[in-house]
Parts: structure tokens; C-alpha cells; sequence
């Protein structure tokens, strides 16, 4: 059987010249399959709102209803979490979740998903929280600090729930990060092993005789990858939404610190 | 015991963890249904809620299945 984990290798695709930094040191500049599947997630989603934006007309057609309901559905997202300020993060979580969609789409149609990269996720997780600790201090000065200080809880408890709560704000990027690397590497590697079985058990077949007993547990092999195939589907679209929605619900945290 | 047998052992008993982000999912739809349906009206404003809970538990789950890799391919 094929090695499942193949698929999530890095490759170099063209060698381009390294060159050093000061501090960070060398670094690779080879075009690998990873950028190669990140650039063309990037300019799929700019060719599609390109083009849903192109002819933009009162009675909206087929392309400009999809756009739309697209940009409604993050902006309702984020107005109903966020609040009023939530049109100023609009773009931001706008941004991410159609660039994650991309991304976990391009996974299930190109053999190789960019999400399913720890790289990949752990710097949208590390960008979305930097933005976190950056508005709310911009926003609520050192009173940004209150949001580990729970307030209604007694003084001798506090010495037990503020280092929770700084651990679960320290863990939020790491789990945003293992979320969604976790669930893309996860669905992929089962849809490969699930696919092994079809190759396996088929070949036990084509001995003849008592191998012949391998087809129906192939097909139900196959038909299993065609089911989770269909439930991929479900979860590149819901991994996104829970990404979107969890930026919108830490930025809430950042807007609203001083409330608590 | 064999090092490499060790390995595999410890990898499928730290996969073990998924059991607790399974029934806590199951909870959380269970309770999200019961809530929906004795007041339907209400259902639709606490989607972003059942969402957030759902993620929160399954990251724990996905934790344990990330560690079970680590062992496995390290």
C-alpha cells in the first residue's frame, strides 16, 4: 500500500538561488509545490470575485448572487459577533475564510492541500492573534489586561483563575493552527488509506480462487472514499467558517476588554 | 518489549483521547437539538454558539490525534 503521508511532502518543483539574512540566516527561495498550490489558491479567489464583480448590475446575475451571498454571510458573521466595530475587521476575517476555503477546496482536487501544512496554519493562527493583542491595546490600553482578570470572582479564587485564563490565551493560536492543520491531515490520510484498501483487496482478487472473495470488500472500500470525499467536502467548507468564526469571537474579546 | 512495537502501541493509546472529544460533541449536539426543538424560534441566533462549542471541544481531540502522529513519526 502506498505511504499515506507521501502526499504532504514538500518538493521543489524549480531551484531558484538562496540567499542569507541578517539574524534569521539562510533562506530557501526554491518555488516548491506548496507555493505553487498557495498561489493558485490566492488567485482563484481573486479571478472569482474578479469576475462575480466584473458586469455589476442592479438584477444581479448567476456569478454577482454567489459573490454576494458570499460577502453577506461574513459580514452578518462578524456584525453579530464583533458588533458595530465588526465592519473595521470585516476584511480581515473576509480574507481568511475565503483564502482557508481555497485552500482546503484546492487539497481535495489537486492531491496536495496547502492546510494540511503546519507551516501554513500556524501563521494564520500566530497573524490572527498578533491582530488580537494589537487592536486591544490599541483600543483599551493596559486595561486590555482585565480580559484575564474575570471580574464578580473573589480576590483568594483570582490566584487560581488568572493563570488559567493566560494559559487558554496563550493555547488560542496554537489550537486555531491544530485545528485546521489537525482536521485537513486527518480527512486526507483517511481517504488515502481508505483508497489503499481498493488497490489491495483488488489485487487479492485478481489471484483467483479464494481471493475472489476480496471484490466486495473493495467496493465497499470504494464506497466509503466516494462517502468521505462528499464529508471532506463539508469539512473544508466548516473548518473555514469555525476559523472565521473563532478570529471574530478573540476580536471580540480585543474590542470589548474593558466589559468583562 | 521491542522499541518499535512500543511506538506503535503508544501512538494508538494517545489517539485514545478522541473518545472524550467524541462524547463531548455528542453532548453538545444533543443539547443544541433538545434546546431547538422545545423552542425552534430561538435555534437560529445560537448557531455561532453551537459552532464555537463544537470547535472548542474538538480541538482536544484533534490534540490527541496530532500527539498520536508525533509518536508515530518521530
Amino acid at each position: 500500500m502506498a505511504d499515506p503521508m507521501h502526499q504532504f511532502q514538500v518538493q521543489k518543483i524549480m531551484d531558484l538561488p538562496d540567499f542569507s539574512l541578517p539574524f534569521v540566516g539562510r533562506i530557501d527561495m526554491a518555488v516548491t509545490n506548496a507555493t505553487v498550490a498557495l498561489a493558485i489558491s490566492f488567485a482563484l479567489v481573486v479571478l472569482f470575485f474578479a469576475i462575480s464583480t466584473a458586469r455589476v448590475a442592479v438584477v444581479p446575475g448567476r456569478m454577482q448572487v454567489i459573490g454576494e451571498s458570499v460577502f453577506g454571510f461574513i459580514d452578518d458573521l462578524a456584525v453579530s459577533i464583533i458588533g458595530h466595530e465588526g465592519r473595521k475587521f470585516f476584511p480581515y476575517v473576509f480574507t481568511l475564510f475565503t483564502f482557508i476555503l481555497a485552500m482546503n477546496m484546492l487539497g481535495l482536487f489537486l492531491m496536495f492541500g496547502p492546510t494540511a501544512q503546519l507551516a501554513v496554519t500556524a501563521t494564520l493562527g500566530i497573524m490572527t492573534i498578533a491582530l488580537v493583542i494589537i487592536v486591544g491595546l490599541v483600543k483599551n490600553g493596559l486595561s486590555f489586561f482585565k480580559l484575564f482578570v474575570p471580574s464578580g470572582v473573589p480576590w483568594y479564587l483570582l490566584v487560581l483563575v488568572v493563570p488559567i485564563e493566560v494559559i487558554s490565551f496563550a493555547l488560542r493560536p496554537a489550537t486555531l493552527a491544530l485545528r485546521l492543520f489537525g482536521n485537513m491531515l486527518g480527512g486526507h490520510v483517511a481517504m488515502k488509506v481508505f483508497a489503499g484498501f481498493v488497490v489491495s483487496l483488488g489485487a487479492l482478487a485478481a489471484g483467483g480462487g479464494i481471493g475472489l472473495l476480496g471484490i466486495p470488500g473493495a467496493a465497499l472500500a470504494l464506497g466509503s472514499v466516494v462517502a468521505l470525499t462528499a464529508l471532506e467536502f463539508l469539512v473544508a467548507f466548516l473548518q473555514a467558517f469555525v476559523f472565521a468564526v473563532l478570529a471574530c469571537v478573540y476580536l471580540n474579546d480585543a474590542v470589548h476588554a474593558g466589559h468583562h | 518489549m521491542d522499541p518499535e512495537a512500543a511506538k506503535y502501541i503508544g501512538a494508538g493509546l494517545a489517539t485514545l483521547g478522541m473518545i472524550g472529544a467524541g462524547i463531548g460533541v455528542g453532548t453538545i449536539f444533543s443539547g443544541f437539538l433538545q434546546g431547538a426543538l422545545r423552542n425552534p424560534g430561538a435555534a437560529g441566533g445560537q448557531f455561532h454558539t453551537l459552532i464555537l462549542g463544537f470547535a472548542l471541544t474538538e480541538a482536544l481531540g484533534i490534540l490527541s490525534f496530532v500527539l498520536g502522529l508525533l509518536i508515530l513519526f518521530s
